[in-house]
């Protein structure tokens, strides 16, 4: 910042307030966390309750370790499908949601069927999708893709078209070409609203990849998840499950960190 | 020859109610570098003769003569300014400013050189590498003033500009826009539903009514410049703020006190 001392002065002191409060959230979600994880690992002992039935947070742990390379190897396969779903989602709908804004045609046409379909549970269709394209990594992938492809393209679309009016009317007065409306404010202006989208779908991408392995597969964290859950090796099933967990989060924080890193005027929660 | 002659200017638009009659039968003529207002309640077709003239909306009926040559789009001899100061938030002030430029394509050097002059011109040196987001209401509207003049147009619209800032503010921008406006002679035309704010910036007011909207009583403003706040205890401008508010509370048939 070149400004001058006094002008900068006046606004440096906010940014410490929220930096303070999430750095107090995490502590607290970090202390509460632990504090929980004891009082399962507590109970469990204190009642015997019987590990195929809630195991203890430590015998969880120690089977993560036991079967380890097992549940790295599966997490790569549900990262995989998790990850190409998503991108895939990403490269058809920004397109298209930029197509229907630009297109009245394609507004009156398509994307009414696609506001619809968005009511249908996408999850819903992957038994047919394993009837079509069989067990493989394919049918997962393209699960991943439909709960990803409407909250981004809906979100793509809203954004390209909330250019406050009064900015439209001075783009026309300077006769600004579509390129430049597009370049200059239009997509800039749908950023924040892309990342909304896009924040919602990485969760819902997980949950595709999951439901996707539940339906038919021989890989992956939800296949692992049904399986020792059947053979009654419940504290691996935990240990699935923590993963997925993770997974989750990360990838969540992963598009938040981009998020900010790309539009740093975006409001922030 | 004036800067904007309008004739006979009629503009309809189409509602589920059928067509709604915004402006009827306007006539007025803006000379070279005047600053004229244009004051009414909401409804008076203030803001739809100011887009006109921007030629961002067209006329139904009726003729619209910039420089003596009919208005058919946009020219870029119009800077225009918004109540909301609707700054870009991913640019710096700076940036924000430049954004014509780079529409219109003009020479980069220049036109960096013009903005910081601009930036200088309205108080705002040492902010240029701020983003709006760090700048109070006021200050966001001074920088939607320099966008406005960057590329030095001829005309300057400006649409209740100052309508959504304190009193205060408003007062103190009233008087930059004057000073500004003073040393760089532009043809300004300004909207606002303040009959103070109306009589103090202009050369000529423009008194406006609604359903339909037309202009009821045009008022010479006959008042030195430079115009202070104590000009607003006059005689004078009190028989001025009289005749607006007359016709604007009881029509365009009242007659002159």
């Amino acid at each position: 910042m070149t400004a001058e001392p006094s002008a900068a002065s006046l606004y440096e002191d906010e940014s410490l307030e929220p930096a303070d409060s999430t750095l107090k959230a995490v502590l607290g979600a970090t202390v509460t966390l632990i504090a929980l994880t004891l009082l399962w690992e507590v109970l469990v002992r204190q009642f015997q309750v019987p590990a195929w039935l809630l195991p203890s947070p430590s015998l969880i742990a120690q089977s993560m370790v036991e079967w380890r390379s097992e549940l790295v190897g599966h997490s790569m396969v549900t990262l995989y499908e998790t990850v190409v779903g998503f991108a895939l989602a990403i490269a058809i709908s920004v397109p298209l949601a930029v197509a229907v804004v630009y297109s009245p045609f394609l507004q009156n046409t398509i994307y009414p069927i696609l506001l619809a379909l968005q009511s249908m549970p996408k999850v819903a269709i992957a038994p047919l999708l394993a009837l079509w394209i069989g067990f493989g990594t394919l049918p997962k992938i393209v699960v991943v893709f439909l709960v990803c492809f409407f909250p981004i393209i809906v979100a793509t679309a809203t954004g390209l078209a909330a250019v406050p009016a009064p900015l439209m009317d001075l783009i026309r007065s300077l006769s600004a070409s579509s390129l430049q409306t597009f370049v200059k404010i239009r997509f800039p202006t749908a950023m924040p609203h892309i990342f909304v989208g896009l924040k919602i779908a990485i969760t819902f991408a997980v949950i595709g990849a999951v439901i996707g392995e539940f339906v038919g597969s021989e890989s992956g964290l939800g296949y692992l998840i049904l399986v020792s859950t059947s053979q009654s090796r419940t504290p691996l099933a935990f240990g699935a499950l923590v993963l997925l967990t993770i997974m989750s989060i990360v990838l969540y924080y992963g598009i938040a960190l981009v998020e900010r890193i790309v539009v740093p005027w975006a409001p922030r929660n | 020859m004036s800067k904007i002659h309008i004739e006979g200017l009629h503009k309809t638009y189409s509602s589920s109610h059928g067509p709604v009659t915004a402006l009827q039968d306007v006539s007025l003529s803006i000379k070279q570098n005047e600053f004229v207002t244009l004051v009414g309640p909401s409804g008076c077709g203030k803001s739809t003769l100011l887009k006109l003239i921007g030629a961002l909306i067209r006329p139904s009926r009726g003729k619209l003569l910039f420089d003596g040559a009919q208005l058919l789009r946009p020219t870029r001899d119009v800077g225009i300014v918004f109540q909301e100061a609707v700054l870009l938030e991913w640019r710096t002030v700076l940036d924000n400013v430049l954004l014509p430029t780079e529409i219109l394509g003009l020479d980069k050097g220049k036109s960096r050189k013009r903005a910081m002059d601009l930036i200088n011109l309205v108080g705002l040196a040492g902010f240029e590498r701020r983003y709006p987001r760090e700048l109070s209401g006021g200050m966001q509207q001074r920088v939607s003033l320099c966008r406005a003049l960057i590329h030095n147009p001829s005309v300057l619209l400006m649409d209740e500009p100052f309508a959504a800032l304190d009193a205060m503010t408003r007062e103190e921008l009233g008087f930059e826009l004057m000073r500004i406006w003073d040393t760089d002679k532009k043809t300004v035309v300004f909207v606002t539903h303040n009959i103070t704010e109306a009589i103090l910036l202009a050369d000529r007011v423009v008194a406006m009514t609604p359903r339909p909207g037309r202009i009821a009583r045009i008022v010479d403003v006959d008042l030195s410049r430079p115009r202070t706040i104590e000009m607003e205890f006059t005689e004078k401008f009190k028989s001025y703020s009289e005749q607006i508010r007359e016709v604007i509370y009881h029509g365009p048939g009242a007659s002159r006190s």
